[in-house]
């Protein structure tokens, strides 16, 4: 039994390895498989449930967080690929429990209906305006492609994202 | 997605060196994530590329411009230099997926994937592009050799594409209109003396149509090419779009491709 024990620790310690980030400007190391996703590093080994898993195929945006700065789905990309990245969730937008201008503009305009989608959706409007502080309305909803909301019908996201433009 | 190993190489050879019959390269992982986790590829070895400095960058001489493998498409499409060199490129790299996509997915990776509905392939036959590999250099032409399915050996990577600058150029593509991969994406470019017209999303695997490339060496107008049957029998044909659909869409795209030059 003892042998046996030993001999899994060592199988892990080939799989196995240690994820060091800095999410939402706080310091995290973890031991994580090599297949682990971003997402699920994010979900379940630090519990940082705002980050939604929709599609699980990189087509809805749900998933969508900052990594050194530019958004990604991190559905789509391993925790070890990300290794040593600055990472933004949605849990890290906010200043001293005062929401950030994009949540704001999406409360105010009804920006949203389930939510289920809104933790990506904000995450990359807020990467828009960080590369573009005026954008158009065409802009816009091209830039938001790949956030799918089944709900609003886009038009108050649209709204909010403009209102939000004006305060950042 | 069943187990691997995860590698960061530091270079060319130490990533061939790892690579087996059982290992795949790493770049953006926009296509070989999703594979892996709808079970459709399963590798043992995971080897990423990204973080090989010599694969990442764009340089521009009179005749040519090379982009490094592992150049993500946001930077071929934010590049001053590709625009001013050849601004079709940039914006084809500007139209691919979304911008989660372009953040991270490569140029390199594209190539070697050779999906038959992917832009970059058709850039690399109309701009006969020669693709750099840690071994040798491969005529575009010979590159792609069909569906999926490339002229590199096991262990063998992609680490720059070349493409020549042609006098003018234009890619557009009919989208598919939830994911935007092109159902067809015609790519025309008029060299000093012939003018391809390279078309993806068609058929198995992206192709130089010598129809129209004939017509379009002889005489550079979209009228030369209008009303043009191309035959259909090889076109892939689904619940987007039938191959005779397709076969009209790529006449459709390549005079408005000839337009926009």
């Amino acid at each position: 039994m003892f042998k046996s024990y030993w001999v899994k620790i060592l199988i892990k310690g080939e799989i196995m390895g240690k994820i060091s980030l800095e999410v939402n400007g706080r310091k995290v190391e973890k031991e994580a498989s090599d297949n682990t996703l971003l997402s699920t590093f994010l979900r379940e080994h630090l519990q940082l449930t705002g980050t939604h898993i929709g599609c699980d195929t990189s087509q809805c945006g749900a998933c969508v967080v900052h990594v050194d700065g530019n958004s990604l789905k991190s559905c789509t990309a391993l925790a070890a690929d990300v290794n040593g990245s600055k990472v933004t969730t949605i849990e890290g937008l906010e200043t001293n429990g005062k929401m950030h201008p994009m949540q704001e503009a999406f409360k105010k305009l009804h920006g949203l209906q389930c939510g289920f989608c809104t933790p990506g959706m904000v995450m990359s409007a807020v990467d828009l305006l960080q590369k573009n502080k005026k954008p158009s309305d065409t802009e816009i909803r091209d830039w938001l492609e790949g956030n799918i909301c089944r709900c609003t019908g886009y038009q108050n996201i649209v709204s909010a994202v403009k209102e939000a433009a004006t305060k950042m | 997605m069943k187990d691997f190993n995860y590698h960061s190489a530091k270079d060319s050879k130490e990533a061939s060196k790892l690579a087996s019959s059982s290992s795949a390269f790493l770049a953006g992982g926009m296509t070989t994530i999703p594979s892996m986790k709808l079970g459709l590829a399963t590798y043992k070895d995971l080897i990423d590329i990204k973080n090989i400095k010599k694969l990442s960058g764009i340089k521009v001489s009179g005749k040519s411009v090379t982009i490094g493998a592992a150049t993500k498409h946001v930077e071929v499409s934010n590049s001053k230099d590709v625009k001013k060199a050849i601004p079709s490129l940039s914006s084809l790299a500007e139209g691919i997926g979304d911008p989660q996509v372009r953040n991270r997915g490569t140029i390199g990776g594209s190539i070697a994937n050779n999906d038959p509905s992917a832009d970059y392939p058709s850039a690399c036959i109309a701009l006969n592009a020669t693709i750099h590999t840690n071994e040798r250099k491969i005529e575009a032409a010979k590159f792609f050799k069909g569906m999926f399915e490339t002229a590199l050996k096991k262990g063998e990577l992609i680490e720059a594409i070349e493409f020549q600058i042609p006098e003018k150029s234009s890619y557009q593509k009919h989208p598919n209109p939830a994911s935007r991969y092109a159902i067809v994406g015609v790519y025309v470019a008029k060299h000093k003396g012939d003018v391809n017209v390279a078309v993806t999303g068609a058929k198995s695997c992206v192709y130089n149509d010598k129809e129209m490339s004939k017509a379009l060496t002889g005489n550079f107008s979209s009228s030369s090419i209008d009303g043009m049957d191309l035959d259909s029998s090889e076109m892939n044909s689904d619940m987007h779009a039938s191959a005779d659909f397709r076969a009209s869409l790529v006449v459709t795209q390549a005079k408005k491709a000839v337009d926009a030059c």
